[in-house]
């Protein structure tokens, strides 16, 4: 995480692919004839992260927490309230639909649920054809070709174009899913709980398949999940958000490590493990429940749940602070 | 494993089957398992392992006339439920045995207050009358944590966060001191702080009321942390049974050794760029292979995996379903068959 977006043109693997500044969305609800005045949720507030070329970034948090807001307000899915999107130095949310449809082909997203997000009526075949149709990617025996092959990349067999999505199981329709993001050979893939709903046995292999498909397509991925698990073992980098802020970012290492926020270790130290020698009754839990996002706390909005609390937070919104290259927004991070 | 008063849960030859246009489909094949007063005891499985609907026919609940239970016995606290018609299941659903279910959501109804549902098996099993009922939710939702117990009676569902509302489930299970409570994936709609929360109720619950509990879960996590005894189901039918230590340190059948090996671990640093996985899939239940149905996933596999392997003990109370823990004298001589 830097504040300032570097650039490191000497490293290609530093390149920044994607950088967000201190983008927000803010949406308005209620404020209908009985409602009362309209209510603001500030589901993400000031957001500013770089991702890098060919890294997986693993953003996690609770629900309601605005990472799938900040996945599709990052790819101009939704419209940011404010901030900017930077995809390798355009600037995106100043294209216009036109430029913007066509870098859409570079930025791709596959979602959480496999059974609602394929069209039950369309054979896989025209599933795969629509975005290479919508792009101009040649004539249909080159696009009938291109399916296959993107059938095949994700370990299906093309002998199957000719099915509906009823007639696969949840980890065939999700490598489905992927197939329809890899389409038009994008660079960045946001991956919106992608294999959330697939079965343990199933979801190491769709993460082995999207690994390997990283390898050989040199892919940058967004990986929104609320799975710590997951996160460890397949993400290079993590960052930490809790009603609609980055709390921390670092190196899947460190943070799993060394959590530097009250949140990142309490959400860590939350997670059951698999092995029962390690039963912890005693384990810090935290306490109570998420403040509403229309509703936010005064000083730091972690303040009400945090075990570590004093004055300041109360008072005081922490700033996201730069500490090489981690960052942590918190008055009194663990370290200290 | 014979039952006896330490057992409160004794279920023998369960099998339930659903009547399709094609035929029948055997979901559950010769479940056995029991489960000790006072414990927590663990069914996993993935989708269509036949976990969930183990819970359905124990409740009483599979759907007829398409679905049908048989069982040679289903013995709660001594008596065979499994010779129970429908008006005596009702007796004792949520009396004797109680369910909580994932979706806290769409298992209330939003229309009623939250103090009525919780407090209705009160009203169907004890004909107490509002003004009691009202007092005996307050005790409960004192008992389950729900914080400022009193102004949440009157709420309606859609009023309390995911967690409050299954702590309300938990409250409504638990209301007529039942002998058991079958818990179905009852964090699995939950964020992993709220799961904390709720699996720590859940493990005081039985430390200071003694309740004997059934967890239906995919998260060997979540076993690892609650369960006494556990039972891996895969494909319908039981695969391996172990105490929860044991099943941990000596897992003995290949699904759960894959099992263990596929699940990503959130306390241990990445070792490789790819992840152990069981290749393949969950078969169809009405397209079984021959032999024993994991053995296409199998790294183990071997010729007489063509034959169905019986659940065998091996030792200390665990038991796996697989010819490689099979007695020698059971195996068949080479050349007959």
């Amino acid at each position: 995480m830097t504040m300032t977006a570097q650039k490191q043109p000497d490293s290609g693997d530093r390149d920044i692919v994607l950088s967000t500044r201190d983008l927000t969305k803010h949406f308005q609800v209620g404020g209908g004839f009985l409602n009362g005045p309209p209510r603001t949720v500030r589901a993400v507030d000031g957001v500013s992260l770089d991702i890098r070329a060919r890294e997986t970034f693993a953003l996690v948090g609770e629900s309601g927490c605005g990472k799938t807001t900040l996945g599709r307000v990052m790819l101009r899915l939704q419209e940011p309230t404010s901030g900017q999107v930077q995809y390798r130095g355009t600037e995106l949310t100043d294209l216009g639909e036109d430029a913007m449809r066509g870098l859409r082909k570079k930025l791709q997203i596959v979602f959480q649920d496999p059974y609602a997000s394929l069209n039950p009526r369309m054979r896989v075949e025209e599933i795969l054809a629509e975005p290479l149709r919508s792009h101009g990617f040649g004539s249909p025996a080159d696009i009938r070709d291109r399916c296959a092959e993107l059938l095949e990349m994700v370990g299906l067999r093309k002998q199957y174009l000719r099915n509906y999505p009823h007639q696969f199981s949840g980890g065939q329709r999700q490598r489905i899913g992927i197939a329809r993001a890899l389409a038009n050979k994008p660079d960045f893939v946001v991956c919106d709980e992608s294999v959330s709903a697939l079965d343990v046995s199933i979801q190491a292999q769709v993460l082995n398949l999207l690994t390997d498909l990283q390898d050989q397509l040199k892919l940058t991925y967004f990986f929104i999940t609320h799975d710590l698990a997951v996160v460890r073992q397949f993400a290079d980098r993590v960052g930490v958000m809790f009603l609609g802020r980055l709390v921390e970012v670092g190196t899947t290492e460190e943070i799993f490590a060394q959590p530097l926020h009250p949140y990142s270790m309490l959400l860590m130290s939350a997670v059951p493990r698999p092995d029962p020698r390690q039963r912890g009754r005693d384990r810090p839990m935290m306490q109570g429940e998420i403040p509403s996002p229309m509703n936010l706390p005064k000083g730091c909005r972690f303040h009400t749940r945090c075990p570590f609390a004093r004055d300041i937070c109360r008072i005081e919104d922490p700033a996201l602070q730069s500490r090489g290259d981690r960052a942590v927004a918190c008055h009194f991070p663990l370290d200290g | 494993m014979t039952a006896s008063s330490d057992t409160i849960l004794s279920v023998r030859g369960l099998r339930t089957e659903f009547k399709g246009d094609r035929g029948h489909v055997r979901v559950l094949d010769d479940v056995s398992f029991d489960v000790g007063r006072g414990k927590i005891v663990g069914l996993v499985g993935e989708s269509g392992s036949g976990k969930s609907m183990t819970a359905l026919s124990l409740m009483g609940l599979v759907p007829k006339p398409q679905g049908h239970v048989s069982a040679s016995s289903i013995l709660l606290d001594g008596t065979d439920i499994s010779r129970l018609d429908a008006a005596g299941m009702r007796r004792i659903r949520g009396r004797d045995i109680a369910m909580v279910f994932q979706e806290p959501m769409t298992s209330l109804n939003p229309v009623r207050r939250v103090w009525e549902q919780v407090g209705e098996p009160l009203a169907i099993h004890k004909g107490l009358g509002r003004r009691a009922i009202r007092a005996r939710v307050l005790e409960m939702f004192e008992l389950v944590g729900i914080p400022e117990p009193k102004t949440r009676l009157d709420a309606y569902p859609h009023e309390l966060s995911g967690g409050l509302r299954q702590r309300a489930m938990i409250a409504m299970g638990l209301i007529c001191e039942p002998k058991l409570l079958i818990a179905d994936e009852p964090t699995t709609a939950l964020d992993v702080t709220t799961q904390a929360q709720i699996l720590r109720l859940m493990r005081d619950l039985r430390d200071r009321v003694g309740t004997s509990i059934i967890m239906i879960t995919h998260d060997l996590g979540i076993i690892a942390e609650m369960c006494d005894e556990v039972n891996v189901m895969y494909a319908g039918q039981m695969v391996e049974q172990a105490d929860v230590f044991d099943l941990f340190e000596r897992p003995s059948h290949p699904y759960t050794r894959g099992l263990l090996a596929s699940i990503p671990r959130a306390t241990e640093p990445r070792t490789a760029r790819r992840m152990p996985s069981i290749p393949g899939m969950v078969p169809n239940l009405a397209k079984l292979p021959p032999g024993c149905r994991f053995s296409p996933r199998c790294g183990d596999v071997m010729p007489i995996c063509q034959r169905a392997p019986d659940l065998v003990g091996i030792g200390s109370g665990h038991a796996a379903r697989c010819w490689l823990h099979a007695p020698q004298d059971a195996l068949p001589q080479e050349g007959t068959s």
